[in-house]
């Protein structure tokens, strides 16, 4: 911050500060994320287009509040902020009060990603505080906003909505059993099931993570693990491993936020070891929890130990022997 | 031995005393800006939440409650704990001045670590017996120095960023402190009985 103020900047290297790179990744991944958040739209109905735009709207707009009030550089440009609010929205309810989703965009944005100096140094993944924020803080209102993914119909209805249950809400109140889940497979996959907004259809999330992986965006590594550590519990638990994987955010999840370069680890071996965690809390919190999903809380749990798994396996510099404190 | 298992998960990470019963702030905000001095701090509360939970233990039952004195439990408990932190503190004294020196005024501060009060507190009030005691203060000491490493790494890696000057150091841990406690929600009401298939 106060650098320039120094006049002679001697640092030591990595040197290295890619800033023209940064507005083309969050336009990939704003793409990326366009099949689910159209999906959303038509199988929820005008309220989910709303949020998707108050989503996004709100959380440029608070960026550039925040910025200009505290006299920061104005980074609205770089598109990570656009791609937040997105996030934000598609991780809530599709027909929450809009209300609630600005909210939460300002939690990402300012205690979530602004405070700790900007994109690249937050430790969180931002849109996943503000959702949990909001998770947290208005439960019911959250609840309230979890809709029937009807298509035609929602739209034909505009405004009223008709509330409905999550796969993963019935499966922890014990509405469903833990076996012969196989009618859910075809709503999961396509979308035509209750859940949050750009959740609900695996397929078009899918589609948006082969083009994030063909676009080099992201690596197979983190999600992948993720994945294969959730349907192995499931197994191991005598759940249903394709029902686990299909429901909840978890694909979401695993391709959009687990591989966030700035909140996951660099290292190969680091990777791994975050996305086993992932899959672990998150099963373990659907199935032993008082919360039906456990993806947003695994990610923002893992976040807490990134720095610490990326300490271990550190590559010792030439010569240095280890200090005894 | 399941039972024993479930304490110790339990107090590790559904009802950490940090993160989910938010006692024990002082020196997690304190001591989490240097990764070594973390960890020292780390052993020191482990070891003491341990044996401040058995040697609680022992005056509750052996002491308070033959003679009566149930209403002197805080009293005699702080008193119990400042001696062992005493104790500890002449330890490291002569085993490691550094780290004694790195930890200043936070080793005598863990005496009033009302995290180690606190596992005293709740063995009692969960009427643990006394193995059961002393896991739960394990437990809550790994718990306590599992965050409290963890937010020493994160604030090592945030050294290097251009954090605003009005949110350096003290306010920037706790508003970490606070994210960390909503991700540690995520285990709120963790049915870890079902867990272990009691």
């Amino acid at each position: 911050m106060d650098m320039s103020e120094k006049g002679l900047i001697i640092t030591a290297a990595p040197h290295l500060r890619d800033r023209v790179a940064t507005p083309r990744i969050m336009q990939v991944v704003f793409i990326a994320l366009m099949p689910a958040a159209l999906c959303g739209v038509y199988f929820f109905g005008p309220w989910a287009a709303i949020n998707l735009v108050v989503g996004v709207a709100s959380a440029v707009l608070w960026e550039y509040a925040i910025q200009k009030i505290w006299k920061f550089d104005i980074t609205i440009s770089d598109g990570s902020a656009a791609l937040t609010g997105l996030l934000v929205a598609l991780t809530l309810p599709p027909a929450v009060e809009p209300w609630v989703t600005a909210l939460a965009c300002l939690i990402a944005i300012g205690p979530g990603k602004i405070v700790f100096g900007g994109l690249g140094y937050n430790i969180f993944n931002p849109a996943l505080i503000g959702r949990t924020f909001a998770a947290l803080s208005w439960p019911s209102v959250l609840s309230a906003g979890y809709v029937a993914a009807d298509g035609i119909t929602a739209w034909k209805r505009g405004f009223d909505v008709v509330a409905s249950a999550t796969p993963l809400g019935l499966l922890k109140t014990g509405e469903i059993g833990a076996t012969s889940l196989s009618r859910f497979y075809g709503p999961l996959f396509f979308g035509n099931v209750g859940g949050s907004l750009g959740e609900t259809s695996a397929i078009a999330l899918l589609i948006g993570a082969l083009f994030l992986l063909f676009a080099g965006i992201i690596t197979l590594r983190i999600p992948l693990v993720y994945l294969l550590t959730t349907a192995g519990l499931a197994m191991l638990f005598n759940q249903d491993p394709i029902f686990h994987l299909l429901s909840g955010g978890l694909i979401l999840g695993a391709f959009f936020m687990a591989t966030d370069y700035v909140t996951s680890p660099i290292k190969p071996a680091g990777q791994i070891v975050y996305a086993v965690g992932l899959g672990i809390f998150t099963f373990m919190i659907r199935m032993f929890g008082s919360y039906p999903e456990g993806v947003a809380f695994s990610i923002l749990l893992m976040n807490c130990f990134v720095p610490l798994i990326e300490r271990f396996g550190a590559q010792k510099r030439f010569g240095e022997v280890r200090n005894r404190a | 031995m399941k039972e024993l298992f479930i304490i110790l998960l339990s107090t590790i990470l559904v009802n950490n005393y940090m993160l989910a019963r938010i006692m024990g702030t002082c020196p997690f905000i304190g001591v989490s800006n240097q990764f070594d001095t973390a960890m020292g701090m780390a052993a020191a509360v482990i070891f003491v939440m341990s044996l401040a939970a058995a040697v609680t233990w022992m005056v509750q039952y052996y002491l308070l409650v033959p003679l009566g004195l149930g209403f002197l439990q805080t009293v005699s408990f702080i008193l119990v704990i400042a001696a062992l932190v005493q104790l500890i503190e002449m330890i490291i004294l002569k085993m490691s001045p550094t780290l004694y020196r790195a930890l200043g005024i936070y080793l005598p501060l863990i005496t009033t670590n009302c995290a180690v009060l606190g596992v005293a507190v709740i063995n009692v009030r969960e009427g643990y017996n006394f193995i059961q005691a002393v896991i739960s203060g394990t437990g809550g000491g790994i718990g306590f120095s599992l965050v409290l490493i963890a937010m020493a790494a994160l604030r090592e890696k945030l050294n290097t960023a251009p954090i605003a000057k009005s949110f350096q150091g003290f306010p920037l841990a706790l508003i970490i402190t606070a994210q960390m406690a909503m991700a540690f929600l995520g285990f709120s009401g963790f049915n870890l009985e079902k867990l272990f298939g009691l």
